[in-house]
């Protein structure tokens, strides 16, 4: 099936190219960082993270959200449920990518197999998202090629979908651990985190997965439909409602009102969710699409500046605050991780395309 | 007095099986002089298990002297990055705020507000660097050290942020161009992982103190067993009123400061 990749318009084509592009500089990039160290970055002794494990943590909830999906097994989604297989893969491979951009050794990054530590949640999180990885992908690849011969999917994909919605979970809890695992850090010692964590993965991963089914819709034709749609956007919608309480909530806790861009992060989320509230919005699709990528954007701008910046500046009782900044070769790097991700997305949801175009024609 | 402790030191850490028999013979009495009111030692003495301990007695601390940090970092290979960000550092001075981020300051003289104070890896006995390192190349040894494993630390620095001290330094770029004066008893590392004070295990196996306690020329550090109630560290801290960097976080520090 996948050949089918490999055929194209002429559109598709220079998408495909201007991501390889893209891929290069990132390596070129990389390959700069593992020969000077991670010192071409913006990170040091003070803000030891940075602009990889922001995305890593969007990522990674973007990927484990797209559970919502199988999660309720409604005749409107169906259509949609392979899209958002391969969505996760993808997102989940990103989340991986940034995983081993932000490591001194990569090479070494097997011994996290050879010689595991289970009371690290670090373990856990590579555990849960390389499985998470490997079902959504190959439980994908199935359903298409059941539906490429019009059969109904073998029992076991069912299965695997089941794992998959447990890894899920284990992948956002493991996450929002490792960030209260740190003792002092005490902006990110609250048990609302992990909670936080799951309500704006939601958010964010469903008004992704409307983007893309619009764009699907718009480029190739291929409707997952309108209904499907709006169930999404319904779920985004409850999910970036609770997110906004719960980071409204936060706002009164010290420091977090401070933190920079937080309150234009929330002004556009509380925004987006208006919109997709309203009917209207429902009739207009640049208006939906619109909302859908405020809210994205809105959770992005939280993710960076909320939680991770705001967790490297405030917790340092040292006097000296050393703001952080990403260098050009960590946005190169970001930028070709993004477009990896792009790009596997891109093919797999070309045969996706291919398959549907066989059975329509 | 300075051969006595050596040579009780040396008995130690050659016969620390027997040593550690002679501690567990004796309970361990409740410490009322703690300023915290948190256990001081994660558990009761295990025949044969030492937990090396520090104290630093910061009032015969001189302020102008690096001796400690100079002998520490020419020991352990070291490089003297001078740029903050990529600072390495296993044992620095720093200030009462900064040490003390937690302690009340109110009664606390400006003297000692003014003063500076050295910090170390604290060998925590709930050391939360150990618990986040995803392969264990943070671990804890037998006798109570954080160890570092270079060869299997993958570099991701998580460790970093989990440590309340800010013990752990991370090789941003190779720092063997800016070793001064390289030594060949202690490995160089490389670029891409982290490290930090290792209580000198590798001057312990060899029934030496560590370096910065033997370089100091006031004497202000004490090393020794804190599971042995004979030990001079453990008598010291019976009689004086000790302090541990935020102790109220629960990590259980192994070094200990008289103010």
């Amino acid at each position: 099936m996948i050949e089918k990749a490999l055929k194209g318009n002429r559109s598709y084509w220079i998408w495909t190219v201007f991501l390889v592009a893209l891929i290069a500089s990132g390596l070129s990039a990389y390959y700069q960082q593992r020969w000077f160290g991670l010192t071409v970055t913006g990170m040091g002794r003070d803000a030891s993270r940075g602009m990889y494990t922001v995305q890593f943590t969007f990522f990674i909830g973007v990927a484990a959200s797209v559970v919502m999906v199988f999660l309720r097994q409604q005749k409107e989604l169906t259509e949609t449920v392979i899209v958002a297989l391969f969505m996760a893969a993808s997102a989940a491979l990103m989340s991986m990518l940034f995983v081993v951009a932000d490591m001194g050794k990569p090479d070494r990054l097997l011994n996290i197999i050879f010689y595991p530590n289970p009371r690290s949640p670090v373990f856990w999180e590579f555990l849960f998202l390389s499985g998470y990885l490997a079902t959504t992908i190959i439980a994908g690849w199935a359903m298409l090629g059941a539906e490429k011969k019009g059969v109904q999917p073998p029992e076991w994909v069912k299965l695997l979908i089941y794992l998959s919605i447990l890894l899920a979970f284990g992948i956002l809890a493991a996450t929002a651990l490792i960030y209260s695992c740190l003792p002092d850090l005490n902006f990110w010692l609250t048990a609302v985190l992990a909670t936080r964590f799951i309500a704006s993965a939601v958010a964010a991963g469903m008004a992704l997965l409307i983007l893309v089914t619009l764009a699907l819709k718009k480029t190739t034709g291929i409707d997952t439909g309108k209904e499907g749609r709006e169930k999404l956007a319904m779920i985004a919608t409850y999910a970036g409602a609770a997110h906004i309480l719960l980071l409204v909530v936060q706002l009164f806790t010290p420091f977090y009102s401070n933190v920079p861009l937080i309150w234009f992060a929330l002004i556009i989320g509380f925004v987006s969710v208006i919109l997709l509230l309203l009917p209207s919005s429902k009739k207009s699709e640049p208006l939906f699409a619109g909302a859908c990528a405020a809210l994205v954007l809105s959770l992005l701008i939280e993710k960076s500046t909320g939680l991770l910046i705001g967790g490297e500046l405030v917790p340092v009782p040292l006097a000296s605050i050393v703001a952080y900044v990403p260098t050009s070769t960590e946005l190169f790097i970001a930028a070709g991780i993004w477009s990896l991700g792009a790009l596997l997305f891109t093919a797999l949801l070309k045969v996706v395309v291919s398959v549907k175009m066989e059975h329509v024609g | 007095m300075m051969n006595e402790q050596r040579r009780e030191f040396i008995k130690k850490t050659t016969l620390g099986v027997f040593a550690g028999l002679g501690a567990a013979s004796g309970l361990v009495p409740a410490f009322s002089l703690e300023k915290t009111a948190l256990p001081v030692w994660d558990e009761k003495p295990v025949p044969g298990k030492i937990r090396w301990g520090m104290l630093i007695d910061t009032r015969k601390c001189k302020e102008d002297c690096q001796q400690c940090i100079a002998a520490c970092h020419h020991e352990h290979n070291v490089p003297a990055f001078k740029n903050r960000r990529e600072e390495i550092r296993w044992i620095w001075k720093n200030s009462y705020r900064n040490v003390f981020p937690t302690a009340d300051i109110a009664g606390v003289s400006k003297e000692i507000q003014n003063r500076t104070f050295i910090s170390l890896c604290n060998h925590c006995a709930d050391s939360p660097c150990t618990q986040i390192c995803p392969t264990g190349a943070t671990f804890k040894r037998w006798d109570g050290i954080v160890e570092i494993d270079y060869h299997r630390c993958i570099g991701c620095r998580f460790c970093m942020p989990a440590c309340p001290y800010g013990s752990l330094s991370f090789n941003w770029e190779d720092p063997r161009t800016e070793i001064v004066d390289p030594v060949t008893a202690y490995p160089t590392r490389q670029q891409g992982v982290v490290e930090k004070c290792n209580f000198c295990s590798n001057r312990l196996v060899k029934g030496l103190l560590p370096a910065c306690v033997e370089a100091c020329p006031e004497q202000a550090l004490v090393f020794g067993d804190l599971n042995d109630p004979r030990s001079d560290i453990r008598m010291l801290l019976e009689s004086n009123v000790t302090m541990q960097r935020k102790p109220e976080l629960g990590t259980k520090p192994s070094v200990f400061y008289i103010i």
